[in-house]
């Protein structure tokens, strides 16, 4: 049995909220299976299962924001839930068939499709399988989308922040010996909600006595803190309290915080009129009409956690800065070779080869792929290029793309598109946020020629690229127009002095000047 | 006790004139002697010597032993006279020299004028009214200075004033001998001397309903009687520094007037309460806990209070002053609810009063 916890999808990730369940208790999964949906300060996340097994218990209601670490479920071995669960069956146990039945009751998961037939458990007893289905059956009507489900969120803040505080407790082996614990103290466990497995005994042979779980807080107490004001403001406007940053007295979200995240709101949805639309809200808060939330003070915390993140690097790390020129002619010939006989959404674009000459480089100059961690350089594991994607609403996101000085540029395209379009959706799977050894932006599209990025902490540098433009050139002892493009190089000088970024931008350079070999 | 020897010129010649809190209140004795027939004072020093507090100077002479009467150091004797009186139809009006002192007239006050109507089955109305001061600042030590207004704001069968206004220390009298019940009038002791712009045009106020005294929109400063000045320059203060403080006048204490306390707290969605009674089981309390009932949903903080320290008001200055709710501590307890910055000083020792032992 292992448990599956609250991932730490990028540096700058303290705490995420658990948006919504994929799967259920029963549920067979794979390693790499989606199971849940972990909403950050910057995106909604399909999380992946790092094992294969079953889901057991589900400890964390959906809209719960918990800190990174934090056991989400219990993922069990193969085979073993429906044992247990028959075990307990059968002894009758009263605890373990309240929570079976509880379970389902409680939580809005779902299982993915297929999963469902084969993996009903054996032997629980057939009240809470029907309770289950009746849950379930319930499901299409609900929007079918996976991600972050604005309606849900906006329909119930109070329902998914104030009273689904206690995860529903359940047996497991290891709670054996607290059986032991007698009646009185399992039926204060269940009262409180506490996993007795979660305990630790004081009692004679580590047996959990009355005070032990009396003395035990309840594993999660989610409750935003918020003045009734703002909790009512919250309700009206249709804001998720537990996504906004309090500022009130010990980090309250005060009316203040609401009304910014409904600006945040309202400025992007309705560029026409925000402020009318706002006074209209303070003076009717009843008759404002609840709209999709998530993603809109997503927004307002994104620009914080960017805030913070590029406030800690510009504090922290000695950034220096390298330019350089770098004539795409010979790029830009055998671009035009490889296109000639493809369809145009097969092409390859110069952003794929600027990518991959990134990467390559990256792994020929080692010393700056990696991470800056306790005072000293650790290397990365791999070239995994993290690609910034500024999205329309405003922010940034940089996906990963693992491996990518491994993959033809082809590959490399193909990936890049699918991650920057998924990124623009809120779509991004946890493994796809983090693990980036090294930063490339592309501001080409943009029109700028030039740009001198900020390092994404933990990383030592970060590559730029700017608009591929047309300017006389002198080569071999000619003058002529060429296609040209300025590469930078923005590097931390505590892990790398300007003749490692030197040797860097020269080996972009000299790689793009043979892109059959890329 | 210096009293100001100002002859009142004749009330009728108007426009706004230059008047004390202390003329006020003697205008409004002349005319109720004057309009009532059924009218007369009675007090400890309220004849020859003026009035302890200079109020009712110039009234025996101008009206005569009969309707003055000085009344011997025996606070339950002389208020079972007034209720006596006021049972037997006249209009008395009862000054006791300190709010301190009543307490020896509790028993007539609670257990004859506030109770008999009710005990009757409505047949013997306690038409009396009792002034009284209250309130600490001037240095007169812990038997002459305290604020328990709030104690008889407890007390159902009472209509409890506190005039802080020249306004209302003028115009609150009249209607205050009209009502049928007992009322009491508390007057802080450092309003006396304050003097401005009686405004000409002002008849009889309103004694059911609190007043607004500042309009604002992000915090309201909730007060009454000798409060009221130090809440409004504590609004002066919070203006400069962008918070828009509005400062209810209760005037009422008893009944409260919740109507207007809820509106102001529905617009500005935070309180603060300002009263020199001791925090324990204070007016500020139930002000706080009718906020919380009625408008919990509207509070974006905690309701405030500033109120006095809980120990016997001392007698030296400086410990006065700190004893006190003062500009600095309202202006800290406003900038706590409204969530900006608090210069540290005021606001811990504020905090540390909320915290700390409470009796």
């Amino acid at each position: 049995m292992t448990e599956f916890t609250m991932p730490s999808l990028g540096a700058d990730m303290d705490e995420g909220v658990l948006q919504e369940w994929l799967v259920g208790p029963g549920d067979r999964v794979r390693k790499g299976d989606v199971v849940a949906v972990v909403e950050t300060d910057k995106a909604a996340i399909e999380v992946e299962c790092f094992e294969s097994g079953t889901v057991g218990q589900l400890l964390v209601p959906p809209g719960t924001r918990v800190p990174v670490g934090t056991p989400l479920a219990v993922i069990q071995g193969e085979g073993a839930p429906e044992e247990q669960a028959r075990i307990a069956a059968e002894q009758g146990s009263p605890l373990a068939a309240e929570t079976v039945a509880e379970v389902p009751h409680r939580e809005r998961a779902r299982a993915p499709k297929g999963a469902k037939s084969e993996q009903e458990p054996l032997a629980h007893d057939e009240r809470p399988r029907s309770r289950r289905k009746a849950v379930r059956e319930r499901k299409p009507v609900q929007e079918p989308v996976r991600t972050k489900s604005p309606k849900k969120s906006a329909g119930q803040p109070v329902r998914a922040t104030g009273s689904l505080t206690h995860p529903p407790p359940q047996m497991s082996p290891e709670a054996e010996s607290a059986l032991g614990a007698g009646p009185l103290v399992r039926h204060l466990a269940a009262l409180r909600g506490l996993d007795l497995t979660t305990l630790h005994g004081t009692g004679p042979g580590g047996r959990i006595t009355r005070a032990d779980v009396e003395h035990a807080q309840p594993p999660l107490a989610p409750r935003v803190r918020a003045t009734p004001y703002a909790r009512r403001l919250a309700r009206d406007l249709g804001v998720d309290l537990a996504a906004l940053r309090g500022t009130g007295d010990g980090g309250a979200v005060r009316a203040a915080d609401v009304h910014t995240a409904v600006r945040a709101r309202d400025g992007r949805h309705e560029p026409g009129g925000p402020a009318e639309r706002r006074r209209d809200d303070e003076q009717h808060p009843h008759i404002a009409v609840p709209t999709d939330s998530g993603a809109e003070q997503r927004k307002d915390t994104m620009r914080r956690a960017i805030a913070d993140l590029m406030s800690r690097s510009k504090r922290e790390i000695p950034h220096y800065y390298l330019s350089t020129t770098i004539d795409l002619t010979a790029a830009g010939d055998w671009l035009r070779r490889i296109n000639r006989g493809r369809p145009p959404a097969d092409r390859l674009v110069p952003a794929a080869l600027l990518l991959k000459a990134a990467a390559v480089a990256a792994q020929q100059v080692p010393t700056l792929n990696g991470y800056w961690q306790n005072d000293g350089f650790v290397p990365g594991p791999a070239v995994n290029l993290g690609v910034a994607v500024s999205l329309r609403q405003g922010g940034l996101l940089a996906p990963v793309i693992h491996g990518a000085d491994t993959l033809p540029p082809d590959a490399l395209m193909t990936i890049l598109k699918d991650l920057v379009e998924r990124a623009r959706r809120g779509k991004l799977r946890g493994s796809e946020m983090t693990g980036a050894t090294l930063t490339v932006t592309n501001l080409g599209d943009q029109g700028v020629e030039t740009v001198f990025g900020v390092i994404h902490p933990p990383q030592v540098a970060l590559v730029g690229f700017g608009a591929v433009v047309e300017r006389p050139w002198a080569a071999n002892g000619m003058l002529g127009v060429r296609p040209l493009v300025t590469a930078t190089l923005a590097a931390d000088h505590r892990a790398t002095d300007g003749a490692v970024g030197a040797r860097y931008l020269t080996a972009v350079d000299r790689l793009l000047q043979k892109p059959e070999e890329l | 006790m210096t009293a100001t020897h100002t002859r009142t010129t004749d009330p009728a010649a108007s426009s706004d004139r230059k008047t004390t809190y202390r003329e006020a209140m003697r205008e409004a004795l002349r005319e109720a002697l004057r309009t009532d027939e059924r009218v007369f004072l009675m007090g400890e020093d309220v004849g020859r010597y003026g009035g302890c507090f200079g109020v009712s100077l110039g009234l025996l002479e101008e009206f005569g032993p009969e309707r003055i009467r000085d009344a011997p150091l025996s606070e339950s004797a002389f208020v079972g006279a007034g209720i006596g009186a006021a049972l037997a139809g006249m209009r008395p009006i009862v000054e006791i020299m300190t709010v301190n002192f009543s307490l020896l007239a509790l028993d007539q006050i609670l257990n004859n004028a506030a109770t008999l109507l009710h005990m009757s089955g409505g047949q013997l109305p306690v038409p009396i009214v009792i002034r009284m001061t209250t309130g600490a600042g001037r240095q007169l030590a812990a038997q002459h200075s305290h604020s328990l207004e709030g104690w008889y704001a407890h007390i159902p069968g009472l209509r409890v004033l506190a005039p802080a206004t020249l306004t209302d220390a003028r115009y609150m009298l009249a209607p205050a001998l009209a009502d049928p019940d007992p009322v009491l009038i508390f007057e802080h002791g450092s309003l006396y001397n304050v003097s401005g712009d009686l405004p000409a045009d002002t008849g009889p106020v309103d004694i059911d309903h609190a007043a607004v005294r500042r309009p604002g929109t992000d915090v309201s400063l909730i007060t009454y009687g000798g409060s009221l000045p130090k809440a409004l320059a504590a609004a002066d203060d919070l203006a400069n520094d962008g918070i828009s403080a509005e400062v209810v006048d209760l005037r009422t204490l008893r009944p409260l007037d919740d109507t207007t306390i809820g509106d102001s707290v529905a617009r500005t969605h935070r309180a603060v309460v300002i009263d020199e009674g001791w925090r324990t089981g204070s007016l500020a309390a139930e002000i706080s806990a009718r906020v919380t009932e009625q408008h919990f949903y509207d509070l974006d903080a905690p309701v405030g209070r500033v109120c006095s320290a809980e120990v016997p008001m001392p007698y030296a200055r400086r410990l006065e002053e700190a004893a006190l709710p003062q500009v600095d501590g309202i202006v800290a307890a406003a900038r706590r609810a409204v969530g900006g910055p608090v210069p540290t000083g005021a606001d811990a020792a504020e905090r540390q009063a909320v915290t700390g032992r409470a009796g």
